[in-house]
Order: C-alpha cells, then structure tokens, then sequence
C-alpha cells in the first residue's frame, strides 16, 4: 500500500458541491489525482456553512466516495475556505541588518518576515495565509533570495489573506467532528490559482476568477507573485435566484433553465423565441421568454467581471496582466463567457486548465474541480517542503537514523 | 343623533408671522403630540382629537375636542375607521373651526385603526379649507397586527395623500430595524414616535429657525406632494471637531434611509442643516457634497440655518421621496371622487350596521381603476414595471436569510437588471 504522507487531500466545501479530491505525490513531488469524491451541497449558502448538520452528511458522502474511488483511508485534509468576510491586502515588513560585516543571514530573513506579518488586525479576525512576494535590499527592488547579500536594511512585501476567526472554525470544526484532521486551511481562490497557472504564467501576470456556486474568489499574481485577492459574495446561485425571480419560475426550475438555455451573452438567434414549460404530465405551464432569460444571465455576469475589474483597478493592476484572465468553476461553465468578459476586463480571457497536475482524465477537465484539485496541489507544495526531495527509502532511513541517534 | 362636543377656546400666540398647528388624531396620534409638548415647540397651537375619552383626559393639549355619538357609548370607534369618519363628518364644521387661523397644520397620527385613519383624511380636507398648508406625519402599523388594519391604514393613507399638501409616513415595521429581540413591547412604540417626533422637529426648525439658505415651505410640499408610498426620512445630530464628517456617516448608516440606499434610490431630497453659530460654510459644502454624490439622479433642495442654543453641534434632517408614477394615478384619481361628495344618509346607514364589508362601492370602484391603470402602465412602459414592485420589498428568495451582499450601498442579492431598471418587455 501507500505511504499515508504520500497521499495528498484538497476537500472543498463549496456552495454547490462538496468535493474531495484525492492525490498521489511521486517521489518527485508530481502530483497524481487519483480519487475523486463528490456530493451535492445543501447546508451552505455564500461559502459558508448555513446548516451545519447538513454539510456534514454531505462532506461524509464525498469523503467515503472518494475513499472508495482511490482506494485509501482519508485521515487528513487540506479544507478550502471562502466567503465574504475574507480579505487581503499587501503588508511590508522592515528589520535593520546590524550584524558588523552587513551580511544578511537566514535570521535576518526569517526576522524581516516576522515583522511583515506582524498585523493589526480586528480581535476576531485571523491570518489565513501570508504569502512572500520580494524582498528589497537598501530599497533595491526584486530580490528573491537576499541571503548572502550585503546590506543595512532588509524589506519584505507579504499579501495577507485573513478572515473571520469564528466562521473559519466553523468549518474546521465540522471537518475535525468527522474524524478528519485539517492539515490547514487555505483560500479558495489561491488553491484555484495554483492548479491553473504555470510558472511562467505567474510571471507574467494572471488573473484567476473562479466563479462558484455562492462566491467568486479571485487572485492576481504578478512578477511570479501573489499581488492581490478578493471575494465577491456573488456566484452561480445569484443567477439562478435572478431567473427564479425574473422568470417567476421555482428556485430548482431556474437552476434547470440555466444549465439547459443560459448563455453569458443574450443570442441574436433567440430573440423572440420562447420555451413552454411543462408538468410532470407534459401539461403546458408556463412560455418563457429564452431572451428574458439570456438578458438576466448576462447583466448578473457582466456586474461581476465588472466588480472584479473594477477592484483591480483601484489596486492599480490591470495593466501587468500580460498572460490575461483564466476563468475557473462552474461559472465558466456558461456559454460565451470569455466573449462577455473579454471586452470587460480588456484582457484575452479563456478557461483554466490545470497543467500541472496528472491523472483522473475526467476530474482535470473540469472547471468545478478545479479547487478542490488545487487544494491538493497546495499540500503537494507544503509536503515537498517539509520532506525535502528526499525519497521514500531514504526517508526511512533518516528516521531509522534519527532513532538510532537517540 | 346626539353629539356632544368639547371645545375649550384655543390660547394661540398670534404674534408669529406663521402659525403653527399640531394636531394629534386617535390615540397614537394624542400620545405622539404629549412628547412634544414640550419647551421647544412653544408657539404652535397643540390639538388633541380622538373618540376615546381616555385617553384625551391623559393628554397634555390646550384644546381637546372629543367627538361621541351615543351609539359608540364612550368606547371610540372600535377600530372601524368608517365610524370615525362619519363623526368627523358630522363634525366638520367643528374641525374646521379648530383650523381656523393656523398657516401652517400638522397632522400627526397612527394609520390602521378607527380613529386615526377615518378622521386624518376629514381634518387634512377641513384645514385645506381653511386656507393653510397641510402636513400629515403618519405610521403604518407592524405587519403583525393584521391584513386589515394593513389594508385600512392604505386606504387611509391613499385619502390623505388626496387631500394634504404631504404626507411623511412611517411604516412602523421599519422600526424593526432598529430593535433588537430584548426591546419590549412599549420601548418599540416609543422608538417609532420618536421617529416621527424627530421628522416633525426637523420640519419644525425649517420654518422657525432663522435660515442662512431659506427652505420654503412649498419646496417640503413639493417634495412630498405627488411622490409615492413613504418618504424616508432621518434626523441626525452630531458634535465636536468632525461634526461634518460624523453627520454623514451617521446619515449613510441611519436604518431608515437603509442604510443609505434610500438615499440613491431617490429622486428628490430635502436636506435642512442646523447648526450654532459657528457652523462653518465649509462644514455645509462638506456634507452636500457626500450627499450629492450618493444622489446622482435625485433632485436636491437644500437649506442651512443657524440655532444659537444648539453651540458645537450639527443636526441634520433629510427627507428623501421617491416618485412613484402608480401613486400619481391614484392621487387624480382620488381627487375626481373627494370623500366629501358622500350624502349624509349613506354616511349614517355605513354605521349603523356594524360593518362587515370594508369597502364603500366608490372605494371599489377606485380600486378597480387603479388595478387596471397600473396593468395597463406596465404593459406600456419600461418605468412602470416598478410599479409593480412597491416600497423596496424585493424578495430576496435564497438569499433571504443570510447575510446580505452590500457592495458601496448595493444590495448585490437583487437582481441586478432590476437593480439597474433594465426592462423586460
């Protein structure tokens, strides 16, 4: 069987689904999907949990679905966490080099990143992640790695994704009842992002905007960094709730009339046209107009492009977005949703598709998945981390080592 | 029919070149009108109106006047307004007197019962009559106490707005908003006269306070006049260095304009400032200038006044109304029919038997008309679709219950080609 350490899980409680996506690291670090466990989410409205018994019958179903699929016992998870009260924002830390040759040490590294995380936040707020992005030495931009380098004053940027204390437990609680250890929490919106883009596309700038059931989790990286997050509260649930509302049709028949006839931009050829509903005995109901319900769809998407990019533009960063705009979840599933965000963000725009990742054909197609497999991914980064390169055999050696040592 | 009347003779400062009038109506209106009997609005003329003796014994006025018939038996209306209109009808000529001489008439009330409701719309007629500008402040009650009282306070409501110059009407469900699940019973009653209180304090200071930019009272009318269901309204009072900037922030998150949305949503706004002598021009451009961005599409009449007592402090009242094209219909439509066209026969057959239909065929036969005004509006024009949707009950549906996506002010839960007024034709 397999080494427990090798085996990687991203679990995403979403507001449509839960998913849990289960991963192999190679010796290597590659990672290899090859489980996957999914189960229809009814307790979560906006990325947060709403009825929390509900959610975790639905997180068993996709746990045991995925134990089964990939044939393991799930003992840890790494758990997704999105939702309104989730912000970031860029900090920068400063820490003076004293030492009398004004060689910058490790210590100096890890000082400078302490300071830098050193935040006021609110009593009920907690840092989710605090990501480094460059250091600057004596104000010289762009250095990535500043040990060794000579100098009086060490600079760090970090970008800071915290949230809501409470809501974050909520969640981690629920996973932890179920007999699951969190091995961390991570944003959303970042795992989404780390699944998606190449390094060379980090580099050149990207924009990820994953569309979900409940949110819309956005990152932008620039210059091989983080530089920005944010979460809308505004997702594929919106649009069914328009249509629902629009249409005056039932919530469960406007998710339908959406899978089934929605577009992103409202189509010439449907103008005009209309669609008889029917009970279950094939008794007309109700005509809808296909235009009304391409209209809706479009305006509620076009507003979200347009608070994303309107939010970019306040941080300044829609110009270093050279590789453009990746869209991820099951909102890029929509027909014509890079012709409607295109002309919006003024950036190509196309679907994610996760490179950098092997296995399941099925789950890596999918832009619903796409999180729950970047979750993984994040794991897959920490676990080489902390292992090193090392090899299984080898591995075993050191702790054998280590224990002989005692 | 035997009535009997009280009328003690009105002690009124004539000295003032406007007179003022309060009057409170049923027993919601009485209680309102003892909280501001009181120091700062001496020299208006205080007059308590109601069926139930009771609660006229308690009340502080200078002039009561109590209207009875033996039929009711000193028992008030038993919340039938049609009972208390026709008093008030048979007691016209008694009203009218009590108008007399008055430039200016507030009419303070609680729509939904029998009192309030039936003789609000007698007294705005009989002070129209003579001669002087009407003002009614007005609350609707909570949802629960009833679809009748609900539909009653309406037609009341539709009546008034027919015959005063504006109505500034409070829906007491707001107050919701304002309490939480520990607020007892008689402190929520007093939160939303309060509120109506701080409207009526507002107007108040318009017309006695010494105004550096003067607001006539025609422009108030005006504002009020033809526009919709409600008006929002907020009275906000701030001190000390950052006055200006507390004054606003206070207005974007007052409840009642929601927290500020009512403000965009409008299309005409009334702002008056009162400050002590040492209000600033720059505090005044300061504070229209934040409102001014929040109401791009609203018509802004503004005015600035100075109060010696109010030293170091800044208050600031805004009403904001929002046009309403269905109302307008009603309004005319209201008109052509004016209540007092009703005989006195039909008046006192209508009460005599214990009513169990609330509707008089005339009052049919307007709702009729209004039914198919308004469909036949929304089948024509883009704009009228909001009329369809009155006040800002969108249902949410999904959404209903969790925590509400405010984005600068804007409720992202509403669809957003309503939020946006796109039509769907």
């Amino acid at each position: 069987m397999f080494d427990e350490s090798n085996i990687i899980v991203g679990l995403e409680i979403g507001t449509s689904k839960v998913c849990a996506v289960v991963g192999e690291q190679s010796a290597d670090g590659a990672l290899n999907v090859i489980g996957l466990g999914q189960s229809r989410s009814r307790g979560v409205r906006k990325g947060e949990i709403a009825d929390a018994p509900m959610v975790e019958e639905d997180v068993r179903n996709a746990i045991v679905e995925a134990e089964q699929m990939a044939d393991v016992e799930i003992r840890n998870v790494y758990l997704g966490v999105t939702g309104a009260h989730i912000r970031g924002f860029n900090n920068r830390g400063v820490h003076p080099v004293v030492s009398a040759d004004r060689e910058i040490s490790d210590d100096d590294v890890q000082d400078v990143v302490k300071n830098a995380k050193a935040i006021n936040l609110p009593n009920e707020n907690t840092v989710v992640h605090a990501i480094r992005q460059h250091f600057f030495v004596d104000g010289q931009d762009g250095v990535t790695n500043p040990v060794g380098m000579l100098g009086s004053r060490l600079e760090v940027d970090v970008h800071v994704v915290h949230g809501h204390t409470n809501r974050l437990q909520n969640a981690i609680r629920l996973v932890k009842g179920l007999q699951l250890e969190v091995d961390e929490i991570v944003f959303n919106g970042l795992a989404s992002s780390l699944a998606l883009l190449s390094g060379e596309q980090k580099e050149l700038g990207a924009l990820v905007i994953d569309i979900g059931g409940g949110t819309t989790d956005y990152v932008v990286y620039s210059d091989g960094v983080i530089k920005h997050t944010g979460v809308l509260a505004v997702g594929g649930d919106h649009v069914s709730n328009d249509l629902a509302y629009g249409l005056k049709v039932p919530l469960s028949r406007a998710e339908k009339l959406k899978l089934e006839h929605g577009s992103a931009l409202v189509d010439e050829a449907m103008k005009g046209r209309t669609l008889t509903l029917t009970n279950e005995l094939g008794l007309p109901l109700k005509t809808i107009n296909v235009e009304h319900l391409q209209r809706i769809m479009s305006l509620r998407l076009e507003e979200i492009f347009q608070l994303v990019e309107q939010d970019l533009a306040q941080a300044g960063l829609s110009d270093y977005l050279r590789a453009g705009v990746f869209l991820c979840g099951g909102g890029a599933r929509v027909p014509q949703i890079a012709k409607l965000a295109e002309p919006i963000l003024q950036m190509s725009v196309s679907l994610g598709q996760t490179n950098s990742v092997s296995g399941l054909k099925s789950a890596l197609d999918q832009p619903e998945f796409v999180t729950a497999i970047g979750l993984a991914r994040f794991g897959s980064f920490k676990n080489r981390k902390r292992e090193g390169k090392s090899s299984f055999p080898e591995r075993i050696k050191k702790t054998i080592g280590t224990i002989l040592r005692r | 029919m035997k009535t009997k009347t009280e009328i003690q003779t009105p002690a009124l400062e004539s000295s003032r070149t406007r007179t003022i009038k309060i009057f409170g109506v049923g027993s919601a209106g009485v209680s309102l009108l003892d909280t501001l009997n009181g120091e700062e609005f001496a020299g208006a003329g205080f007059v308590a109106i109601n069926t139930d003796a009771s609660s006229l014994a308690t009340s502080s006025a200078l002039v009561k006047i109590h209207l009875e018939t033996k039929l009711m038996r000193g028992l008030g209306t038993g919340g039938d307004p049609e009972r208390g209109r026709a008093i008030a009808e048979e007691q016209f000529a008694t009203l009218k007197t009590a108008c007399e001489g008055a430039d200016v008439i507030l009419i303070l009330a609680g729509l939904g019962g029998g009192a309030g409701s039936g003789i609000s719309p007698v007294l705005a007629r009989a002070a129209k009559e003579t001669g002087a500008l009407v003002l009614a402040f007005v609350t609707l009650p909570f949802l629960c106490e009833g679809n009748r009282r609900q539909q009653q306070a309406q037609q009341s409501l539709e009546q008034l707005k027919s015959v005063a110059d504006g109505v500034i009407c409070l829906p007491n469900q707001k107050a919701f908003k304002l309490i939480d699940e520990n607020t007892s019973v008689l402190d929520t009653f007093r939160i939303t006269g309060g509120l109506l209180v701080e409207g009526v304090r507002g107007v108040w200071q318009l017309f006695t306070r010494p105004g550096l930019i003067q607001i006539h009272f025609d422009d108030l009318c005006a504002l009020v006049r033809d526009r919709h269901f409600e008006s929002a309204f907020a009275f906000v009072e701030a001190s000390g260095a950052g006055r200006s900037r507390e004054i606003v922030e206070k207005l974007l998150a007052h409840p009642l304009l929601d927290e500020g949305r009512a403000l965009a949503e409008s299309d005409a706004v009334l702002v008056s400032l009162v400050g002590g002598k040492d209000l600033t021009m720059a505090e005044v451009n300061r504070v229209m200038e934040k409102i001014n961005r929040q109401c791009e599409r609203a018509q802004i009449i503004m005015g600035a006044a100075i109060d010696a007592t109010l030293k170091n402090k800044l208050s600031a009242t805004v009403i904001a109304a929002r046009h309403n094209p269905v109302a307008k219909t009603e309004i005319v439509s209201g008109s052509s029919e004016p209540i007092a066209s009703r005989g006195a026969t039909s008046r006192s057959a209508a009460h005599s038997i214990p009513s169990a239909p609330s509707f008089t065929p005339e009052q049919r036969e307007q709702m009729v008309a209004r039914h198919s005004s308004s469909g036949r509006s929304r089948r024509n024009s883009s704009k009228m679709l909001q009329a369809q949707l009155p006040l800002a009950i969108i249902s949410k549906g999904r959404f209903d219950k969790s925590e509400p996506t405010i984005h600068k002010g804007e409720d992202l839960d509403i669809p957003t080609y309503i939020r946006r007024g796109v039509a769907l034709n």
